[in-house]
């Protein structure tokens, strides 16, 4: 033990050689959580930028480019229906309006804040594993001290959750075939469903719900409001990682029937 | 079914120590802390080792086993694989006292330091009425036992020692979140949450929740409200002009 010996060496505690004496698999879970994030920051960050195959069947807009606001949407006549203001440049993404509002909600999100700490800053990789930095502040500080304006982010992606909405039932009407239901609105349909889910079941949903109520006798409406979003807010990690998972699922199938790799499969009309 | 279980156990005090390798009978049905008992009968009767119940509610046998912060009376032995070679540790956020036994008076200073229970001014113990739905966030904080594991585990003291003057550690804001939402009290809680009690330093990793005993969601419903508290008050304009406006508290 020495002088600048810190955390579990520290003078007094039990004078152990290991750092951590867990025999478990723990760093798989923070390898996965790193795999898994990596992966879709990629995904994401490539399609984003492609700026082509984000339309497909005259109906069928992808939620990576939603809104499409940018002057480049005029290239897919339909998919912009909030106007096209934005100028088209390669370094700035269709939905530039929606994109960086999604990424800061999921960036400040507990669940995304618990699994990056772990797994990118290692603070810690897993309980009762030592962290490898000299000095800890936690969100006190700029810029983790930001993060308190989670809340803010969920508000705007509850706005485009909305939109997402939009963009999925109206996707049931073709222009020239009017009301159709293909496999593609399938999946957008789950996907924005799954997106409610995650955006409903966050924990600052859940404070403005009801949460910051002292007595929730007083307010019944919002008590049962909250009781509603509680039981989904214990399904928030589910929901982080699914609808991952369906935003690249609906983006991919949307490319794929936009570039005639695959054909839509019509279920009705 | 009964076998010869090995086990490594840390022995000594402030000034030094080391794992010891022991073998010793394992029963069926048994819990480590049955094991340490027969083997303080029969091989090392100075071994010292806290615990109370032995029912998983005194919260008195907290130690970590293979490296994990867990009760020895409700780890049983049927986890471990006959073969496997399991380590005794003390709690290692602390100072050791010897063996298995550990200081863990940080956590009584830390809890005088929360104000205690305020009610309205004028109404006695006895006429306290509240109704269900109001207490039960409060009521889910009082499963507490106090084993300290949460505490033990969590990196923000664990593995910085200095931040144990600023930081109460999960047990105490989940404290602060009980008396804060608790419809009888009426101290204001929120800005000594983040001041005092260093709710800003948590970054809400959630091991405290994964090792509670009692199952309490730590994090999600108290420590994670809180920090939503503090952003109403310190962080959101918007909140703060509907309070405004409103006179709500």
């Amino acid at each position: 033990m020495t002088a600048t010996a810190r955390g579990v060496d520290a003078p007094g505690r039990a004078g152990i050689d290991a750092r951590t004496l867990r025999t478990d698999r723990w760093w798989l879970p923070p390898a996965a959580t790193t795999v898994g994030l990596l992966a879709f920051v990629v995904y994401g960050g490539v399609r984003a930028f492609q700026q082509q195959y984000f339309f497909a069947d005259e109906r069928y807009l992808t939620p990576f480019y939603s809104p499409c606001v940018s002057l480049g949407c005029a290239a897919e006549p339909g998919a912009a229906h909030f106007g096209m203001f934005l100028p088209d440049h390669p370094l700035i993404p269709y939905a530039a309006l929606s994109l960086p509002f999604l990424l800061l909600f999921r960036l400040t999100c507990y669940y995304y804040r618990k699994a990056y700490y772990r797994s990118f800053w290692l603070s810690p990789a897993a309980c009762a594993v030592p962290e490898p930095h000299a000095q800890y502040t936690g969100e006190t500080r700029f810029p983790l001290i930001m993060q308190n304006a989670h809340r803010y982010f969920f508000y705007l992606a509850a706005v485009i959750a909305l939109i997402n909405t939009y963009d999925a039932l109206l996707a049931f009407r073709h222009p020239t075939d009017g009301f159709v239901v293909g496999v593609g609105n399938l999946v957008l349909l789950v996907n924005v469903a799954l997106l409610w889910g995650y955006t409903l079941s966050c924990h600052s949903c859940r404070h403005v719900m009801g949460g910051r109520l002292t007595h929730f006798s007083k307010h019944p409406v919002r008590y049962r409001l909250w009781t509603w979003v509680s039981r989904l807010n214990t399904r928030h990690m589910f929901f982080a990682w699914i609808t991952l998972g369906t935003l690249v699922a609906t983006d991919l199938y949307v490319m794929l029937v936009a570039r005639g790799t695959i054909t839509d499969l019509r279920i009705v009309g | 079914m009964t076998y010869t279980g090995r086990f490594r156990v840390w022995r000594g005090d402030a000034d030094g120590g080391s794992l010891h390798d022991h073998e010793v009978e394992v029963n069926e049905g048994e819990v480590v802390l049955d094991i340490l008992h027969r083997l303080q009968a029969t091989q090392t009767p100075d071994l010292a080792v806290r615990w109370n119940c032995k029912a998983g509610k005194c919260g008195s046998c907290s130690a970590e086993i293979d490296g994990r912060p867990r009760l020895l009376c409700m780890t049983r032995m049927s986890v471990f694989a006959p073969d496997h070679v399991v380590t005794v540790t003390p709690l290692r956020t602390f100072p050791v006292v010897r063996d298995l036994v550990t200081d863990v008076s940080f956590n009584y200073a830390k809890a005088r330091e929360v104000t205690a229970f305020t009610p309205p001014a004028g109404l006695a113990p006895g006429e306290y009425r509240m109704q269900q739905v109001d207490v039960e966030r409060s009521q889910e904080f009082r499963k507490c036992i106090e084993c300290f594991l949460c505490q033990d585990t969590c990196h923000v003291v664990r593995d910085h020692e200095e931040n144990k003057e600023s930081f109460a550690g999960p047990r105490y804001l989940l404290r602060v979140a009980e008396l804060e939402m608790h419809p009888l009290d009426v101290a204001d809680r929120v800005d000594a949450a983040q001041d005092e009690h260093g709710l800003g330093r948590c970054n809400i990793t959630k091991c405290c929740t994964e090792v509670c005993p009692e199952g309490i969601k730590i994090t999600d419903n108290a420590l994670i409200p809180m920090k939503e508290r503090v952003a109403d008050r310190r962080y959101d304009p918007l909140a703060w002009l509907g309070r405004t406006i409103s006179r709500r508290r």
